[in-house]
């Protein structure tokens, strides 16, 4: 075995056994304890419910995860423009930047009763809207913040070689602002699901997977809402995992990639 | 090979240090005594071990293999009874505390009351003169500033030995003889031992009373020489024939120790220690 | 050693160069204030004039309401022969505040503790950190009922009501204080760890009188995000447990009730807004107030 293979597999060792332990402890538990099904069912009975119903499940939780993907791409890359705009011109970022730190503040999910009304409850551009939102401004505040924290002796460099503003964006500035790119887009993968699955609460299409779950609840079929939820963060995770994949191809050299620890 | 030598404040009897598995050897067979109260300098070409050896002292690398005895005891016994202060070439202050609370950090964590911490303190500012700039931050002071305090934290709780790993190394000439004199001073006043890590062959003959050679790595103690120049050094003693003699004697020693064993050419890849104009 | 944050500089400025200085950026503030009110304003106008569709989408009373309106309905009775709206959304707020600061408190402490264990293991750290981000995929509102069923009968008398939601709040502050406190302890220059060795210093005392003096920025950073995340996680909290005392509460309200009166769902908002922005300007104000480093050199 390789030393490479053999240093990805120690790294994904401990969470691989926390696991597998994990999962049996949960049945063991839940079947020594008995505890209710409306609570927490066995792993074992929400493996049988999401295969015996997984096209339901499926077409539910693809249906949300196309709605928090959409917003996603449409919030990030609006987040992204905007803090470049804001970092060439430092008196529009003064000026905004305050509202934009308090607009990360508010609730965003309190809005979505609004976006109904404007966008129809059933469709999915209400929950896109809310999701490319709550997308938006943790990028944006991010990479601001990473386009201009370049240390100073490096601008003065590039200064010193009499390139221009668009030089050093694309050379120094935007290169630097990639770990804090990432840092907001993983926070945004997160915050993408939350909005696309609450937003589904105030109302949504019928075959979204908030809307599935808050109906399987209603119903008593508790089953159903776990594998529901179960699935809903499977997918959140796989959207993360694959953002911290790009992440680590392109960033590979960073040390908050690679990793520290404490003596 | 003698056995260490217990009434010295440090004593080394064949330190070898190998890193990467025996790959890199980087100190090979020292021996070493350093008496109480003398101040000595280890020079050398980069990558010599200089360093590494200033911290097997410091029991914060261990050796491959050898003895080590500081104080006369082991050098993790030293160290836990805090027998050492340290002073890198970075000061190495918290931004978070004032220049009085850095000095302090040694006292509060070998639990020294308040008013006894409180005296030192004020002492230790004296010392190395920063009256008035007890209440200010780090960043608030300059380079040759913010190593002031770093001594003074080193010498706050009275230790026998002061390591010093090139402190004055990243800092402009002038600010380096002055502080160069005022080591000095601090050195006679406080009565402690130096061993003290240089580039720097004038600052190495100016301060020490015995300057160790290191040849390039694998490092080995290439020579000894003693400074038998008068103290109270001064401005002045950097004038002396006497001076660049010895600074000749260093630098020559340094040249023989950068060679090769079977060439009469330095090594390749090695730099000489940087000369500057005495 | 600098740690990039920022800080509160005591530099000498005159008083009247500082006075300015505030002044500008008051006037900045207060000029973005009215250019976004004149923005939507206009918007509307202009939507209206042209009868601008996007989708389903167009400008009037009920989709854009005027701000004046939002801000006037606060003064209007909530209901017929009721309390005024704004007292009502005040004991809301209360409410639903008590439910976040809660959740705040307990969510930050149990983050920080998480993130001071994982510093001083590699094993837990690479065993436990994919668990602790997966934890924040889960949709809270989706299991929100279930805590609540859970949490609800283990509580004392008092804490009955809210209890449940408190925990809903610290479940949305946990994750950004444990990443982040994990991230700021290890982050100690290597040289400063040597000293604390130079010191024989225990583990207990490097964590405290280094690893977490050096955090505080990543720390506070990290608080920044979470005190309006316990607003959002005490309002989602509401809605299952069909809590009517809270800004959750009102907010399923006033969506009920949005064709007749939709001034009172935006100024709902607008309050729900403001909860959230004094929450994060409280931990702001705190910052400024324990974390002194090093001005940025940066361009």
């Amino acid at each position: 075995m390789s030393s490479r293979a053999g240093r990805i597999a120690a790294e994904w060792l401990p969470a691989l056994v926390l696991f597998v332990a994990g999962i049996a402890l949960w049945e063991g538990a839940v079947r020594g304890f008995g505890i209710q099904n409306f609570l927490l069912p066995a792993p074992s009975a929400i493996a049988d419910t999401l295969w015996a119903d997984r096209g339901e499940l499926w077409s539910a939780a693809f249906f949300t995860f196309r709605e928090a993907v959409a917003g996603f791409v449409l919030g990030c890359s609006a987040g992204f423009l905007a803090a470049v705009v804001l970092a060439r011109w430092r008196l529009l970022q003064a000026a905004v930047m305050p509202y934009a730190i308090a607009a990360g503040a508010i609730p965003i999910i309190a809005f979505a009763p609004i976006t109904n009304n404007w966008f129809g409850v059933t469709g999915m551009t209400s929950k896109i809207v809310i999701a490319a939102i709550l997308c938006f401004f943790p990028v944006m505040v991010n990479t601001t913040r990473g386009l201009t924290s370049v240390p100073a002796s490096a601008i003065e460099l590039m200064r010193s070689y009499a390139a221009s503003e668009a030089t050093i964006f694309r050379r120094v500035r935007l290169p630097n602002s990639l770990p804090y790119v990432f840092s907001g887009l993983k926070v945004a993968t997160v915050l993408a699901m939350i909005g696309a699955i609450v937003g589904d609460y105030f109302g949504g299409a019928p075959g979204a997977l908030g809307v599935e779950i808050r109906r399987w609840v209603g119903i008593f079929a508790f089953d159903q809402a776990w594998a529901g939820i179960v699935l809903a963060s499977l997918l959140g995770i796989l959207f993360y995992g694959s953002v911290a994949l790009v992440e680590r191809m392109t960033m590979g050299w960073h040390p908050s990639v690679r990793g520290a620890r404490a003596e | 090979m003698s056995a260490a030598d217990t009434s010295a404040v440090v004593s080394l009897r064949g330190v070898s240090k190998s890193f990467a598995g025996g790959g890199v050897t980087a100190l090979s067979s020292i021996d070493l005594d350093v008496r109480p109260g003398e101040f000595v300098s280890l020079i050398g070409p980069s990558g010599c071990g200089k360093s590494t050896l200033l911290r097997i002292v410091g029991d914060l690398v261990e050796p491959s293999s050898g003895e080590v005895v500081v104080n006369g005891k082991s050098a993790r016994q030293a160290r836990l009874d805090r027998d050492y202060g340290i002073v890198f070439q970075d000061a190495v202050l918290y931004d978070w505390r004032t220049v009085a609370k850095n000095i302090a950090l040694p006292l509060e964590l070998a639990g020294w009351s308040g008013a006894r911490r409180a005296e030192r303190v004020r002492d230790m500012v004296e010392l190395v003169e920063l009256k008035g700039f007890e209440g200010h931050h780090p960043w608030q002071l300059s380079g040759g500033m913010q190593q002031r305090v770093s001594i003074a934290r080193a010498l706050s709780f009275d230790p026998a030995l002061l390591l010093m790993d090139e402190p004055f190394g990243a800092l402009d000439e002038m600010t380096r003889e002055r502080l160069n004199g005022e080591l000095l001073r601090i050195w006679e006043a406080s009565g402690s031992t130096i061993v003290f890590v240089t580039h720097s062959i004038s600052e190495a003959v100016f301060l020490s009373t015995r300057v160790v050679v290191m040849s390039r790595r694998p490092g080995r103690i290439a020579a000894v020489v003693d400074v038998d120049l008068q103290h109270p050094r001064n401005a002045d003693t950097r004038e002396e024939p006497r001076f660049f003699e010895l600074v000749t004697a260093v630098r020559d020693r340094l040249r023989e120790g950068g060679l090769d064993e079977d060439s009469t050419a330095p090594g390749e890849g090695e730099l000489l220690v940087v000369e500057e104009t005495p | 050693m600098a740690i990039a944050a920022p800080a509160s500089t005591r530099s000498r400025v005159l008083d009247s160069e500082r006075a300015r200085h505030v002044g500008q950026r008051v006037g900045l503030f207060l000029a973005v204030l009215v250019f976004l009110w004149g923005f939507w304003e206009g918007f509307r106008w202009l939507a209206e004039s042209v009868e601008l569709r996007i989708g389903q989408f167009e400008a009037n009373d009920r989709t854009m309401p005027h701000i004046h309106d939002i801000v006037g309905q606060l003064f209007e009775p909530s209901r017929r022969n009721g309390p005024l709206l704004i007292d009502v959304l005040w004991d809301a707020t209360l409410f639903t505040a008590k439910e976040a600061a809660t959740g705040f408190v307990l969510g930050a402490l149990i983050g920080f503790a998480l993130g001071a264990v994982l510093a001083h293991s590699g094993l837990l750290q690479r065993g436990l950190v994919p668990y602790i981000v997966a934890s924040q995929t889960i949709p809270i509102l989706a299991v929100a009922p279930m805590v609540v069923v859970w949490v609800n009968p283990r509580l004392p008398d008092g804490l009955k009501d809210w209890g449940a939601v408190a925990v809903i709040a610290a479940y949305l502050t946990f994750f950004p204080v444990a990443i982040n406190t994990l991230r700021g302890l290890t982050s100690v220059d290597p040289q400063a760890l040597e000293l604390m060795r130079s010191y024989a210093a225990s583990r207990w005392r490097v964590l405290w009188k280094l690893r977490v003096p050096a955090a505080l920025p990543f720390i506070f950073a990290a608080l920044k995000i979470a005190a309006p995340a316990s607003v959002v996680g005490a309002i989602i909290g509401e809605l299952p447990a069909s809590i009517q005392d809270g800004l959750g509460g009102a907010i399923l309200n006033f969506n009920q009730y949005y064709v007749t009166s939709p001034t009172s769902l935006w100024a709902t908002n607008l309050i729900a807004a403001l909860l959230g922005i004094t929450f994060f300007l409280v931990v702001l104000a705190a910052e400024r107030l324990v974390v002194h480093r090093a001005p940025e050199h940066v361009a």
